[in-house]
This record gives structure tokens, sequence and C-alpha cells, in this order.
């Protein structure tokens, strides 16, 4: 595990695979490393980067056999991304995501009632200006006080 | 071989691989910057979820074709998309009316789908409806802001809530397909969807000061058929399109 914590997500690379809360098991299918692995969001092209970088960084610690496998149930969520993932995001300029995870028991139009505090300077005083960002997992805010636009890594 | 669960499982798989084709048409193409990314990333998630769809339909067929085999390797009758997913693109009105309604039923389906008695329908089911629970509230906003803006974006919304209305019918329709699955509890009756389906649409289009059109006008018989294979001409160009480099380079990969 520890080894991959060096594993980056190559979209943001100040996450590790570990800090996104990706990683489900570590075990081993004789002399294979199996490591499962739950994917972010379904059409996530980043999820084959990734699985290619969790083989490399094994094979380059000695571990010759690799399998990769994905396990759907439960979904993940960002609920499951450690502390440190929380604060390398906002060192990094993107908020990271609220408390809870995006809710499914409503459909109710406005999800963007959530407070997005500006992750450069601490205001509450933000707006959403898209849904989505640069990536599935982001939607692009601005800070009403110091003015810069910013992403948010989406509560899923 | 499961035949119901794998017409079932090609009806979800190609309907959300055909609407995740017609929104990337609009890639470069969108009435804004956001929309363009929005419209973009909802047909990445579809993209995605139609693999789950397919590559667990191929697994079902046990005939060993695999996701892209069923994607690029079928032609227009074999498909099992519900129609309203194949409607073009024409103005930006017509694109979120077709969304809003999709998106509307896929939510109410797949909160149904998460509790399937078939576990791997409820993984896909529980992976995509986080998704789609996103895509609902987005495409609601989205329709309230038009219709509820100037006169011209009301009276374009209206145009296209009336002109797709006549396809979303089919998405309510029950055949002995889905009375299987429903007695095996793998799926919901689709009819069983349509009262929650008609509260949430009757209270945004509320908000956006458009009309409800008539509900008996959504299920005329003519509008039906994309799920048995009978489609419009739409599909062809789509799968021309989409399939052409599989069919001019067979077996092409990255």
């Amino acid at each position: 595990m520890q080894w991959l914590t060096g594993v980056p997500d190559p979209e943001i690379p100040v996450l590790s695979v570990v800090d996104l809360g990706l990683i489900r098991r570590i075990g081993w299918d004789g002399s294979t490393c199996v490591v499962t692995i739950t994917p972010t969001y379904s059409g996530c092209p980043a999820m084959h980067e990734i699985s290619a970088d969790i083989t490399s960084t094994l094979q380059a610690h000695g571990i010759e056999d690799v399998r990769i496998e994905t396990q759907l149930s439960p979904a993940w969520t960002t609920d499951w991304m450690t502390p440190e993932g929380h604060a390398a995001l906002k060192g990094y300029g993107i908020a990271p995501p609220g408390e809870k995870a995006i809710n499914i028991s409503g459909i109710t139009r406005r999800a963007t009632d959530v407070v997005v505090p500006c992750p450069l300077c601490g205001s509450n005083h933000t707006r959403l200006v898209s849904h989505f960002g640069s990536t599935s997992c982001k939607a692009l805010y601005r800070c009403n006080d110091c003015r810069e636009p910013f992403d948010y890594f989406k509560a899923h | 071989m499961d035949q119901a669960l794998f017409q079932y499982l090609l009806r979800m798989g190609d309907t959300s691989l055909i609407l995740s084709h017609r929104l990337s048409e609009l890639t470069g193409h969108g009435p804004a910057l956001e929309e363009d990314l929005a419209m973009t990333n909802v047909a990445l998630d579809l993209l995605g979820q139609s693999r789950l769809w397919l590559t667990l339909a191929g697994e079902v067929e046990g005939n060993s074709r695999d996701e892209d085999q069923l994607a690029y390797l079928r032609d227009a009758p074999e498909f099992r998309n519900y129609l309203l997913a194949e409607r073009p693109n024409t103005h930006y009105g017509s694109v979120i009316a077709r969304q809003f309604f999709f998106d509307v039923w896929h939510y109410f389906l797949l909160k149904e789908l998460c509790s399937s008695s078939d576990e791997r329908v409820a993984a896909i089911a529980e992976k995509s409806i986080k998704e789609v629970t996103y895509h609902v509230r987005r495409s609601s906003d989205i329709l309230v802001r038009l219709g509820d803006g100037t006169a011209e974006s009301h009276a374009r919304m209206q145009d296209s809530v009336n002109d797709a209305w006549r396809f979303v019918g089919e998405l309510f329709l029950d055949d002995e397909i889905t009375e299987a699955l429903a007695e095996r509890k793998v799926a919901p009756l689709h009819s069983q969807l349509w009262p929650a389906w008609l509260d949430h649409v009757s209270t945004t289009l509320q908000e956006s000061t458009v009309a409800l059109p008539n509900p008996d006008d959504a299920h005329h018989r003519a509008h039906r058929g994309g799920v048995t294979g009978r489609h419009t001409e739409a599909l062809g160009y789509i799968l021309a399109e989409m399939q052409h480099l599989q069919r001019a380079y067979p077996g092409a990969v990255w």
C-alpha cells in the first residue's frame, strides 16, 4: 500500500490513488499480486492510466505478476478520500469535496446550494460558474471576494 | 442464454451509447463554453455506463462478443435503444428537452435497478445513479432557465418539449422482456415509473413556465419500436459515423 502512495492521479498529480480512496484490496493469487480498485466515474479516461501506473510501480518494486481487478459495488465516493488528499487538493488550488457525498435520494433541482469555500482566500462567498470543469470530477466556481476562478472537486 | 436479460442489457447499453454519441456531436459546438463542457462530460458518463452494460450483455450472451463488437459491428435493426436517444440535435432547446426527459426517466429506472435481484445489474445501477443524479439536476436547472428566460427562449423551449413529448411514451412501455424480468425482480415494470416521472416533470415544467403537453399524446403507437429494432432514419446516420473506423479497418485498435 505504501508503494501505491507514489502513484499519482494522472489528471491531478498532487493526489495519489491511495488519497483518492480507489484501492479496495491488495492480495495474492499464487505469485500474482491482485490489486482491486473501484473506478471513480464510469467514463473516466484516467482509469486506464491508473491501472497501468499501479502495475508498473509494483513491478519497479520487484513484483513481477500484477493483476488489476475492478469492483463496482459499493460505488466509489469522495467520502473515501483521505484527509491528506483533502489537504493536497486545497494546497493545489482545488476546493476539496464537501463532507457528504452527493445525495441520490432526491432529484430536486438547484443542487448548488452547498457552500464551497474558496481554496485561495477562504471566503464562503463563491458562485458556481459551470456544472462541469476540465474533468468529470470537477465543477468550476468563482470567488466573489478575491475574484479568482477555481475548480471544485465535486462531492460524489 | 438468458435472452430476456441479454435484450434488456442491450436496451440499457444502446440507449446510453446512442445518446452519448448524440451529445458528443456537440463537442466544440455548444452554445456557450459551460454547455460545451457539460454536454461532453455527460456524454462521457453515458459512454462509461454503456461500456458496463454492453460488457455484461456480452457475458450473458456467452458468444464472446465484447463491448466493442456489440457497439461497432451490429446494424441498425439490431440496436435496441429507445427512439428518444436518437432524435437529432437541432437547436439547444431540443437538446435540453431530450436530455431532461431522458435523465428523469434514467434516474427513476436506475433507482429501481439498484435493488435488482441480479447483483451485476445492481452494481452498475449503483455506480451510474450517482452520475445520473447530477445529470438530472443539471438538465432540470437549465430547462427552468431557458423556459423562464426570454420570450424567444421560452417559445423555443415550449416547441422542443412538445416535439420530444411524442417519444417519451416508449420509455414506459412493458413487453414480454420487461415482464419476464420484473417477475424475477431483475428489473421493474417500466409502466410503474410513469407516476414519479410525470410528477417531477410537471413540477419542473411548471417552474419553467412551459406548459405540460397532454400526457395521452406521449403514448402514440407511431412513436415506438426502438427497443425491438424498428428505428427512425436518424440511427443509420449515427451508426455510419460511429462505426466507420471498425467497418473500414476491421479489428483496428489503439
